[in-house]
């Protein structure tokens, strides 16, 4: 029984856009949160904090997303956990998506000058108004461009979750190719319709990167 | 009250295995101004940085308006609200403007509310000459009104010591004067002072003893007069040479 690719087809895959939008919100996020406890953990005085997020970083970064959410997916039932293509593609994204902005967000710290966290230490201001004050302002303008740029591979990367059988914007494609056998048309329009989420925010990162390099500069 | 200022008694500090000050014994009266010189990796930043403990140290004691910095507890604190510190590159806070770079800590730290805090900034920009560039950013600033606003930014804490490690070194010629200068108001005002610099005229004109370092040892502690007019100890006389 093969279908034709009629606008009930387009408006099907069309439609499974809003999974993939909310799956990178959830893993965007969440990641956020662990990225900036990742962040604060690798820029810590304490040395065991700082060994426990390096580990957690390059485990996330040294190995496949892909098995990333085979591990998490299956890790469910063991654990007791029923079987939700939704929760583990969540939780899998999301554990990605902190050690990359952990790792990034480490970096535009690292950049802010040292005197500034002294000058805040001399003033007697705590750990914490240091960082939300001085530090993470400083940092945030720094990071805002790569953070941009991981929100784009993000996006990009929940497509995988197709793979563990969740119905975001490449299984929808997948479903209807298996029904209408016309998989470059098909694939074609999932490929366009994932240009179009990407596309304005790469071009909104590099926009944000020659700001922040004429900021630099001047 | 007879209280010290400051003592510190056998302090002794490393970086790794690196020897930075070696049985600093130094005590500072209420009032006092002191001018701490020395050849560059000496160890006067160290030296001043111990005070309000943006170093640790290794060995001895430092004792701050009677209060015991190794002691525990909420001490470290209790003395950075009351010594300020004033940098050579100034780390004014660049996405604030001056007045909030004054707000900030007394808002945070000695929780007063915005409005005093801003009056008590205010003030202190009169003070140091520049109310007019109140709402402008540090970057919009000369190095010289920079280094006011760094000198406001401390003295809204009200403290009771303060710190300068080399104020007028990043300093173009032209603007040394006018942060000299306010410096020396401070001090005419009974200001617990300790400077490194090696602005001699300065050090002449407001210190009430001059201490001289080298490789993390005090070598040489007097008045202006006999540190400049006699020195006893080689090293020094060689300094003073180097820089008249
Ligand atoms: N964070 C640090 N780590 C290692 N060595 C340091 C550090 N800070 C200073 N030193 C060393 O300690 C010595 C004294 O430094 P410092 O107090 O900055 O000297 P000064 O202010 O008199 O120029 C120098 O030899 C310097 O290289
Ligand atoms: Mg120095």
């Amino acid at each position: 029984m093969i279908r034709e690719f009629t606008s009930a087809e387009l408006l099907f895959i069309v439609g499974a856009i809003r999974w993939t939008l909310i799956l990178s919100a959830i893993a965007f996020l969440g990641g956020a949160i662990g990225g900036l406890g990742i962040a604060l953990a690798r820029t810590s005085q304490g040395r065991a904090l700082r060994r426990v997020a390096a580990g957690f970083i390059q485990v996330f970064q040294g190995t496949p997303l892909l098995m990333q959410l085979f591990l998490v997916y299956f890790g469910l039932a063991v654990v007791g956990l029923p079987i939700n293509p939704l929760l583990a593609a969540a939780v899998a994204l999301t554990l990605h998506a902190s050690a990359y902005l952990g790792e990034i967000w480490r970096g535009a710290i690292q950049a802010v000058p040292q005197g500034q966290s002294e000058a805040a230490t001399a003033l007697a201001l705590s750990y914490s108004d240091r960082m939300r004050h001085v530090v993470l302002p400083q940092a945030m303008r720094l990071a805002v461009a790569p953070t941009v740029g991981f929100l784009v591979q993000l996006i990009k990367g929940t497509s995988l979750a197709s793979i563990i059988g969740f119905t975001e914007l490449t299984r929808a494609g997948q479903i209807i190719n298996n029904a209408t056998f016309k998989p470059f048309l098909v694939f074609g329009t999932v490929a366009a319709l994932y240009f179009m989420l990407c596309w304005p925010l790469s071009l909104l990162a590099r926009r944000m990167e020659t700001r922040m390099r004429r900021a630099i500069t001047r | 009250m007879t209280e010290h200022a400051i003592i510190m008694r056998a302090v002794n500090k490393y970086y790794g295995a690196f020897h930075a000050l070696t049985d600093i014994d130094l005590t500072v009266q209420p009032g006092e101004r002191i001018v701490i010189c020395g050849p560059s990796g000496s160890g006067k930043s160290t030296l001043i940085r111990t005070i309000n403990q943006l170093e640790a140290i290794e060995s001895g004691t430092i004792t701050v308006d009677g209060v015991e910095l190794t002691a525990g507890g909420d001490n470290v604190a209790k003395v950075r609200r009351d010594v300020g510190m004033v940098f050579q590159s100034f780390n004014l806070f660049p996405h604030m403007t001056v007045l909030e770079n004054c707000m900030l800590a007394p808002m945070k730290t000695r929780k007063v509310s915005r409005a005093e805090a801003k009056a008590t900034a205010q003030h202190y920009l009169e003070r140091v000459k520049i109310p007019e560039q109140a709402d402008k950013y540090p970057a919009q600033l000369s190095g010289g009104q920079q280094q006011r606003v760094a000198i406001a930014r401390a003295l809204c804490m009200k403290p009771r010591i303060m710190l300068f490690d080399e104020p007028t070194s990043a300093l173009d010629p032209e603007m040394v004067k006018e942060v000299l200068d306010t410096m020396i108001d401070l001090a005419r005002e009974g200001m617990t002072m300790l400077c490194v610099t090696h602005e001699m005229d300065f050090a002449r004109a407001v210190a009430d003893r001059v201490i001289f370092m080298n490789k993390g040892v005090i070598v040489e502690e007097n008045a202006p007069e006999a540190f400049f007019g006699n020195p006893t100890n080689d090293r020094l006389k060689n300094f003073l040479g180097q820089i008249a």
